[in-house]
């Protein structure tokens, strides 16, 4: 059997290894459009696990699928961002155009269309995903063109007439993405001397380069913000031979797509990052996960890779340094937001589904492979690189005194000017606001969804770890926006993305969603408001992990900052009834049954 | 290191082994804390929270967490009763949960749970979600109506049997239990007489062993008489 041999080979390539699965189910997917369950027997076998395990990792990712789907397959993105530049529009276009819903796939098995969330692109928004191609700035008249080059060539890369600025241009990259640098900071952005923090880094011993981060004040840049220095020191003291270097790129906070730029210009800086903390910790493997919606920048950076191996930068006895040996691979992510949780992304980078783990143990101790890892997001690997070049005291010196150095700030929303920004911490929103031309904003989203919604009478706060933290994500919302759909969208997307594991994150997100909808709907109550706050604090509490955590803050944090957009729409409750329940719409099936309506309870 | 260590539970002082959880600690010591996804034989995995208790500020799964010296543990108090019965309500929702229909009325730790925090009704919506009834293997039925998805059929099979007869797939409120067969639990390897189709295994309903129904009659039933933590209550 043809279709047997070929699904042997893929795993034989990966060294039949289980760990490895994403993998596998990966190429297979790319291979036959979907992974068919009636070979999970055949992967398991090769793979020497269970076929229930396979179909665990298949289930698990939005990007995998155990039913066939279109040649190319049409992700459209259904953030709250692309939203308000119209993608329904382009959504009505899209079925037009092909005849069929999204959901679904063309009878000739062409195309699929299907709504996915953030694809790291609101700055050039509304965007899709066709394939691993990135299309963005879509409108409802480009649609009907874009099918019929398609249908031309079954090929998305026909689609780009014209590549974005800088690396989005090179060869291996070659997309429509625009950069959208609007302001370089000293740390990431500006002129840097490559290679320089490394070389000194090796000149130390790895106890003084983990002070130097340390005295830095370098904090995780993914969002949680704790000390960079002080988590690689744990990593290095942990018992065990074997430890680990993991990036975290899998960027998927709605509105977030300043790691897309790092990549794109400065993955020299991320992979020279690694290594010092590999150098650092003692570590011979690293692994950057890359998010599926990145995956057209694969090539590029496995190029890259290949560059710093040819150059001594990576492999044995790095830079001459006698027995400094270490390596990075890229893993693949297939699409689940769960997995920018560290312990998440370690899971999935082991073969498994996202599901968190509990700590302690913390990854430091036991991570990847039961080994003492370190996980670190993008932008902190390429500060920890600049640390290493200009030193602590220069790095402690920029921001603010708890948060120190800048922040890659990626805006989108209503403002004249989106992209990214490179700022020190302790701007404050309204000079964020100034710049990127958005004075007359009505409500800002700090941190993304898991963030905070603010007002304009705290547009004098600051951006920082003290005051308003943030994974970069922010978005401008004008005076215009029906902000209870904003934060309807919200809900709809930790809904959607929460793995399920722990119960109040699994159940209390669906209420919360379903009570907003109800709300919206004209059917709410003045006491739903005390319902959301109580039932949103319950979640929050008794969650497992940082999703349902912060999953009910868009409700919380607009009942308290914005209450009057609630206020306005529900009602007393005067009759006693349950306003959300409809009589009628619960008759429905009995009348059905009987063949005549209700006595009492009739239209 | 010393012997033991100490830390307090609503500010009665405990003892623990190193390394052993606040829960396990808090059962030696006569004080019951909630819990369902916990098991005794198997490995703890945090899942349902009910077990959430306080420490040192920051709420914790006591099933999962170990044990430190000088440890304060707050149990007992309103904010976490009223956050249990949140969840419990939260289990009762998600599912189609008919006591008086089930076989396992009075053996369910669910419904004991609920009787125990004073639960008559949920006070949330019930979603009605559309569920499977697998009866396909000869001698145990799996009606994931009842499933509360604290994968003590998954532990079982993998830490008792030596198997891999369950796992949970999909995600979110769509995640579910799986099994390890072609099709249904009649494809899979598990026996009747596997820890894992034992009754005390499964919490609820869910999975359940055919022609052996009503074996025990109600009113004789091990939550019949006293709520569900009291053997531990009574030491």
């Amino acid at each position: 059997m043809l279709k047997e041999a070929k699904i042997k080979k893929i795993c034989k390539r990966f060294g039949n290894d289980r760990t490895r699965m994403m993998d596998i189910v990966r190429e297979i997917q790319q291979e036959f459009g979907y992974v068919p369950p009636k070979y999970y027997d055949l992967i398991a076998r090769e793979a020497n696990t269970h076929r229930v395990e396979v179909q665990s990792v298949v289930s698990f990712y939005t990007f995998l699928s155990d039913r066939k789907k279109g040649k190319i397959i049409i992700r459209l993105c259904e953030d709250i961002i692309d939203k308000m530049a119209g993608a329904d529009e382009v959504a009505a276009a899209f079925e037009r155009e092909l005849g069929i819903a999204f959901g679904e796939t063309t009878d000739d098995g062409k195309f699929s269309l299907e709504w996915t969330a953030c694809i790291g692109m609101s700055d050039q928004a509304p965007a899709a995903l066709a394939n691993d191609t990135v299309l963005t700035n879509l409108t409802p008249e480009k649609v009907p063109e874009i099918i019929q080059a398609l249908k031309k060539k079954a090929d998305p890369q026909v689609l780009v007439t014209e590549c974005g600025d800088g690396n989005n241009a090179d060869q291996l990259i070659q997309t429509m993405v625009q950069n959208n640098i609007c302001e370089r900071g000293e740390v990431l952005l500006g002129d840097y001397d490559l290679e320089a923090g490394l070389r000194k880094a090796i000149e130390k011993t790895p106890e003084e380069v983990i002070e130097d981060v340390k005295n830095s004040g370098l904090r995780g840049r993914g969002g949680a913000g704790f000390l960079v220095g002080l988590k690689w020191e744990f990593t290095r003291n942990a018992p065990g031979e074997d430890k680990y270097i993991l990036c975290n790129a899998d960027e998927g906070e709605p509105g977030t797509f300043k790691d897309r730029v790092l990549l794109t210009e400065r993955p020299d800086l991320v992979f020279e990052g690694m290594t010092v903390a590999a150098f650092a910790i003692g570590a011979q493997t690293g692994i950057v996960y890359l998010r599926a919606e990145y995956a057209y920048l694969r090539a590029f950076l496995e190029d890259v890779l290949n560059r710093r191996r040819a150059a001594g930068l990576l492999g044995n006895n790095i830079c001459g340094k006698d027995g400094f040996n270490f390596d990075i691979r890229i893993q693949m992510g297939a699409g689940a937001y769960i997995c920018g949780e560290e312990s998440s992304l370690i899971s999935s980078c082991e073969g498994m589904r996202g599901d968190p783990s509990d700590r302690p143990p913390f990854p430091a101790i036991a991570g990847y492979r039961v080994a003492p890892t370190a996980v670190n997001n993008v932008e902190s690997y390429c500060c920890a690189t600049r640390v290493m070049d200009k030193g602590a005291d220069w790095f402690s010196g920029i921001g603010t005194e708890k948060s120190a150095g800048t922040k890659l700030l990626s805006v989108c929303g209503d403002c004249e000017r989106p992209g990214i920004y490179e700022l020190p911490f302790g701007v404050t929103v309204n000079e964020l606001l100034k710049k990127v031309g958005a004075e007359d904003a009505a409500a800002m989203q700090v941190g993304g969804p898991s963030g905070q919604m603010i007002n304009p009478s705290q547009f004098d706060r600051a951006i920082s770890f003290e005051d308003l933290p943030t994974g970069g994500s922010i978005m401008v919302f004008n005076k215009q926006r029906d902000l209870l759909e904003v934060v309807e969208a919200f809900m709809e997307f930790f809904a959607e993305e929460d793995c399920g594991y722990c119960v109040p994150c699994r159940v209390g997100n669906v209420l919360l969603l379903n009570r907003l909808k109800q709300i919206r709907n004209g059917k709410g109550v003045t006491e739903d408001m005390d319902y959301l706050e109580k039932l949103g604090k319950a979640t929050k509490r008794m969650s497992r992990c940082g999703l349902g955590q912060t999953s009910p803050n868009p409700i919380l944090s607009t009942l308290e900052n914005f209450r009057p957009i609630y206020t306005e729409v529900v009602r007393d409750n005067t009759s006693g009834l349950q306003k959300s329940f409809d009589v009628l719409e619960a008759m429905e099936q009995a009348n059905e049954v009987t063949g005549r309506q209700s006595v009492l309870f009739h239209a | 290191m010393a012997d033991k260590l100490k830390f307090t539970i609503d500010g009665v002082e405990v003892q623990a082994e190193h390394g052993q959880t606040i829960l396990d600690a808090a059962d030696a010591a006569g004080i019951y804390i909630p819990r369902l996804c916990a098991h005794p034989d198997l490995k703890p995995i945090g899942s349902c929270r009910i077990c959430t208790v306080v420490v040192n500020g920051r709420p914790q799964a006591a099933c999962v967490q170990p044990a430190a010296e000088g440890m304060v543990v707050e149990n007992d108090t309103p904010e976490m009763l009223e956050h249990r019965r949140n969840l419990i309500d939260m289990m009762f929702v998600e599912g189609n949960h008919f006591c008086m229909f089930c076989e396992k009325s009075g053996n369910c730790e669910l419904q004991a749970m609920a009787y125990r925090f004073g639960i008559t009704a949920p006070q949330y919506p019930s979603q009605f979600p559309d569920k499977d009834v697998d009866a396909s293997h000869p001698d145990v039925m799996m009606d994931y109506n009842r499933c509360i998805l604290c994968t003590r059929c998954v532990r079982a099979s993998q830490e008792l049997d030596g198997k891999n007869v369950f796992q949970s797939i999909g995600r979110g409120f769509g995640r579910k239990i799986g099994v390890n067969g072609r099709q249904a639990l009649g494809d899979t390897d598990l026996n009747v007489d596997d820890r894992a189709a034992d009754p005390t295994i499964c919490p609820v309903g869910c999975i359940i062993k055919k022609r052996v129904g009503f074996e025990v009659p109600i009113g004789e039933r091990k939550f019949d008489h006293e709520p569900i933590g009291s053997e531990i209550e009574k030491g």
